[in-house]
This record gives C-alpha cells, structure tokens and sequence, in this order.
C-alpha cells in the first residue's frame, strides 16, 4: 500500500508534464496552471531549477526582485514566442531555436536595465546574461509551451516566473533579515527616489551575520525553504485523509476474496 | 531460546556507555580550563556556562520538535560536550551572543538536521565556530592577552569579564591583543628573528602562554589514551604530520617561517588533535585511516596557517578532511576475519 503511495507521489511531476502532452488541444485547464507555477510545480522549490542564479544573488530583498522580475518577463515573453512558432520548427532544431528566443528576450531584458536600473545591472552583473542559461526557462518552454495554445502558455510563464520571484524574494528577505537586520534596503535601485525611505531597520545595532549574506547562508535558507514547503504539504495531506476517514469507508463495497481485509 | 548474545566489542566494554565516554572527555579538558582561566580570567568559566545552558536549550527544543526523547537523549552529554569544545575554543570574552549562535548552529544544524548524535558528517563543535568565525571576525579575533604585556597590565576581573560578555567593555581593547599566530601571520615583511624580538604577540610571555593551554589540553589527551577512549593514531598522525610540514619549510625558507616547535606548541594544535580530530562519528573508523585523516589535518593546519587567510587552520582542516572520511575509510578497511587479504577500494563487477 505504501508503496503504491509513494510512486504516485514520485511522479506527480512525471504525470504532470504527460498531462501536458496529452493536453494539445486547447481545453488546458488554467486553475491548474496556476496551482502548479506557485506552488505544486514551483521552479525553485519543487523543479529546484535555476538555483544557480538563485544562490548567487539573494543575499538582499532588491537583489532578489530584480532578478525575479528580469526571469519573469523572459519566461512569459520566451513562452509566448515559442508557443506561437511550435507548429512550425522541426523538432531536431526545436531547441536552438528555443535557446535563440530566450537569448533575444534576455539581451532586451538585459538593455533595459542597463537603461533604467543600472546600478542594480551593475550589481546582478553576470547574473542577467546567465538569465539565457536558466534551466526553468528552457523547461517550461520544451514542456509546456511548445505543446499549447498561446494564452495557456503565457500563463504557464507568468505563473512560474511569479512562483519563482516569490521564493526568490521569500529568500532575500531571510538572508538580508539574517545577515544585516534590515528588509527593503536600496529600493531605490529598483523604484527610483520615491523608494529611498523604503528600508526598514528591523534590529537596531546589530551584528553583521556574514554567513547569511555569504553563499553557504542561501544553501542552508533554501533548505529551510523547501523543507517548509514539505512540511505543509504533509500537513495538508493528513488533514485530507483525516477527512477521508471521518467520512467513513467508501460508498461502493465490493467483496474481497483474497488478501487482507481492512 | 538465547545460544550467544554477542554486540560490537567497541561499542560495549564493561559500563562504558556513550554517556561515560563523554563525560570522561568532557573531564579530560578540564586541565586546559583551568590553564585558559588562570592565564585568561574568567571569561572561558562565564563562556562555558552560556555555551552548555545554550547547548541543552537547543538540544531540548529540537529534541522535541523531531519528536525525540528528550531527556534520553540529554543524558548522552553528547550536546555538553559539543558546548564544553566550543566554550574553550571561543575567545573567552566574546559577546555570548556569539557563543549562542555557535553552539545552537552546532547542535541544530550539524547535528540534529543530520539525525542526531552518530550522523553527523562533520565534527558539531567545528561547525558552530566556523560558522562564528566567518560571521563575526572582530569579536571572535580578540584574544585576552597575558597580564605582562595588554595595555592595562591585568587580567579581566570577574565583573569586567562579566560586563564584556553580556553587556559591552569599552575598556576591553586593553586587555586584548594578538595571539602568537595571529601576529605571526600579520608580521609583514619582517622577517621571523625580528618578528620574534620585535612584535608584542610573539614576545616569551605571550609564547609561553599558549605553550601552557597546550600543555594542559596535551596531558587531558594522553589521558584520554590512557583510558583507551581514542587511539593514538589521530592525534599522532595530526602532530606528526605539522610537524614534518613545518619543518620541511623551516629548513627550506628559514627567514620566514616559524619552528615547528613554535608551531605545535600554539594555537590549537594539541586541543585540535586530541578533542576535534579525534571526534569518533565524523573521523576515520579504522587504524589506518585515522592515520591518513589525521595527516591530512596536520597538511592543512599549516597550509591555512601559512598560506591561508586565517591565524589557525584547526577547525578548517577538520571540517575539510571530515569531507573525506568517508572515502577514507572506504579505502582502508581493514581484513576482515576469514579472509586472506583487506578488501580495499572498489572493484567494477565484485560483489557489490
């Protein structure tokens, strides 16, 4: 019994992705997709994808969102391009074409910051070029955008880009709350003057905690993270069978044989 | 009906249960606390208190959260002696909020997060100051300097090393200064006889100062062998090894290095061979493996020593070889009973 359990537990992800596949008609369901980008299939989570970027760089709450914004508009603009041309590529180029489209959206992303934000470009540095690199975006576009209809997949994007901007910051904020006492500092880099009182100084005084803004910090943050995110869904899981069981035993009962009877 | 009840000979020898042998270690240090407070003050007794309060809260609590007996568990001393280590090891009038911080992360993080005592990859104590050291360098660099030679002439009072810890000393840049390695490895372009006869640090009191804590924790180690509670192996292998290293490099570029003499009777050296290297559930199994685990130790001290960016290279190194154990130990299995020769590494289609 157990066992049955675990393997569908372990493939939740496995059949996600065949449901996708089967559903290239455009009858996806966007409850769903939704459900699956923040939390059940999260990117950074679940997928751990794009952990690379994602250690190096949320050592600060604005770090995290400029970065977590910068993937999330190349992930809804690589998705709707790539879900517009799937009926024409060959499948053997399928994916330098894919790679070709989210470096275009990249070298945009990456202009515009350079434009408006050029302190934060500055200090993201290598980090926004590697955007082109990040294995979710390439994932979602292979596994989902390339099988559906253009909004399905501009959804798919813009819900995986949120949920991982959403840990993405959820992670910044631990370490810059860990490592300097403080939330929101330099703003401004991101929201211009309006922004420069946003910074919070949550603990007067204190003690720079170098091993959260230093990367092992987000290795240990990250973990935390996830383990967080399992605990919850087990807790859901026993309160579900716990209704289940107040319910009592199913409707149809059929006549067992053999094996044991519970 | 019971033919034979037999268990591992190591694991249970007459009344020596984890418990004891623990106990026994945290004993063993106690001829290094009292040589650290006579020369120190009382800064290491208040450290050791806040560590082993912090150490049984912590351990409590995640005992508790993992759904754990407790209070079996408590009665290991495994987390008091996690305590005991990093309260010598820490400065002894560093801010106890730097003792807390280092010893919940040993025990929560690098310990209970891997299971419990028995699990641990790397050696607790070592990660909780790693961890502090890297987070907080200015605290957990000031030393108390011998009475002879601080600026204010004296030791810490009672009160005083109170006040530095829980609350804060501004006077305390007086009682503290570099240790020996630390202005060793800050001496710059002197060379090492004027280094010797010229900076505070390496002057004889500061010197012999830290020849007697080494002393101490030396006659504490060979009563650990003594009781048979570690081998020999490690803490030779991990003396014999910055012995041979910082002699090597003595003979070849006298002008800059210090005699191993100087090397094995500072810092951490003996503390670090005989209570850290020798931790039993992060260290190497088997005899010859000890010995390759604690030779590497022994490399690595003086490499951070001399080359790194630290003053002492002991927690490093150990959390460093911890990582390889495990390979060790995988390659140094001893012959087993029965069998012509020792099975060692790994053979493509054997029996695994």
């Amino acid at each position: 019994m157990k066992t049955s359990d675990e393997i569908t537990a372990d493939d939740s992800t496995l059949e996600n992705t065949q449901d996708n596949v089967e559903s290239n008609k455009p009858s996806a369901n966007y409850a769903e997709i939704i459900y699956n980008g923040i939390w059940k299939n999260n990117p950074a989570l679940v997928q751990l994808l794009g952990l690379c970027p994602m250690l190096a760089v949320t050592s600060t709450v604005v770090n995290a969102l400029g970065l977590g914004l910068a993937t999330l508009v190349v992930l809804v603009g690589s998705n709707i391009a790539v879900s517009l041309i799937r009926n024409y590529v060959a499948d053997a180029v399928r994916l330098p074409a894919f790679v070709m489209i989210i470096a275009s959206f990249t070298t945009c992303i990456e202009l515009i910051m350079q434009a408006y934000t050029y302190e934060l470009y500055q200090i993201l540095g290598i980090f926004i070029p590697l955007i082109v690199t990040n294995c979710a975006i390439l994932g979602r576009a292979d596994a989902f955008a390339s099988r559906n209809p253009v909004l399905p997949s501009a959804l798919d994007g813009f819900m995986m880009g949120l949920g991982f901007m959403a840990i993405l910051v959820a992670l910044g904020a631990m370490r810059e709350l860990i490592g300097q006492g403080t939330l929101f500092s330099d703003m401004q880099l991101l929201f211009g003057d309006a922004a420069v009182h946003w910074k919070w100084t949550v603990f007067e005084s204190y003690p720079n905690v170098l091993f959260a803004v230093l990367p092992p910090g987000a290795f240990i943050g990250l973990g935390l993270l996830i383990a967080g995110k399992n605990y919850l869904d087990e807790r859901e899981k026993k309160r579900l069978a716990a209704e289940k069981a107040k319910e009592g035993p199913s409707t149809s009962k059929r006549v067992r044989v053999t094996g044991q009877v519970s | 009906m019971a033919l034979l009840r037999i268990t591992s000979p190591h694991t249970q020898r007459a009344g020596h249960r984890t418990s004891w042998v623990m106990q026994m270690v945290i004993l063993a240090t106690i001829p290094g606390i009292v040589v650290q407070t006579w020369l120190f003050g009382w800064g290491t007794l208040i450290n050791l208190m806040v560590a082993c309060v912090a150490a049984l809260a912590s351990e409590a609590a995640i005992l508790a959260v993992r759904r754990r007996a407790v209070s079996f568990f408590l009665k290991d001393y495994s987390a008091l002696l996690t305590a005991v280590l990093l309260g010598v090891a820490l400065p002894p009038a560093v801010p106890w909020w730097v003792t807390v911080t280092a010893v919940s992360f040993a025990i929560i993080f690098a310990k209970q997060l891997y299971g419990g005592l028995g699990n641990n990859p790397f050696n607790p104590a070592m990660v909780g100051y790693a961890i502090v050291l890297v987070s907080f360098p200015v605290p957990m660099s000031q030393w108390i300097g011998v009475h002879e030679l601080v600026a204010s002439g004296n030791t810490l009072s009672f009160m005083q090393s109170l006040q530095a810890i829980f609350h804060q000393l501004p006077v305390i840049d007086s009682y503290t200064m570099a240790t020996p390695l630390d202005g060793f490895k800050h001496k710059d372009l002197l060379d090492s006889e004027t280094a010797f006869a010229s900076l505070p640090a390496l002057q004889a009191a500061s010197v012999n100062s830290w020849l007697w804590v080494n002393l101490a924790y030396l006659i504490g180690g060979l009563g650990l062998i003594a009781l048979r509670i570690i081998t020999w192996h490690t803490p030779v292998a991990v003396l014999g090894a910055l012995f041979v290293m910082s002699g090597v490099f003595h003979l070849v570029d006298m002008d800059q290095t210090a005699t191993p003499w100087f090397h094995l009777t500072t810092g951490a050296a003996m503390f670090g061979a005989f209570f850290i290297a020798t931790d039993p559930v992060s260290s190497c199994t088997s005899n010859k493996g000890k010995l390759i685990y604690g030779a590497g130790i022994g490399v690595l001290i003086y490499i951070i020593r001399a080359w790194g960016g630290y003053p002492d290279g002991v927690a490093f190194g150990v959390l460093l070889m911890n990582f390889a154990a495990p390979l060790i130990d995988y390659y140094t299995q001893p012959r087993a009973y029965g069998h012509k020769k020792a099975k060692s590494g790994l053979k493509v289609g054997g029996d695994h």
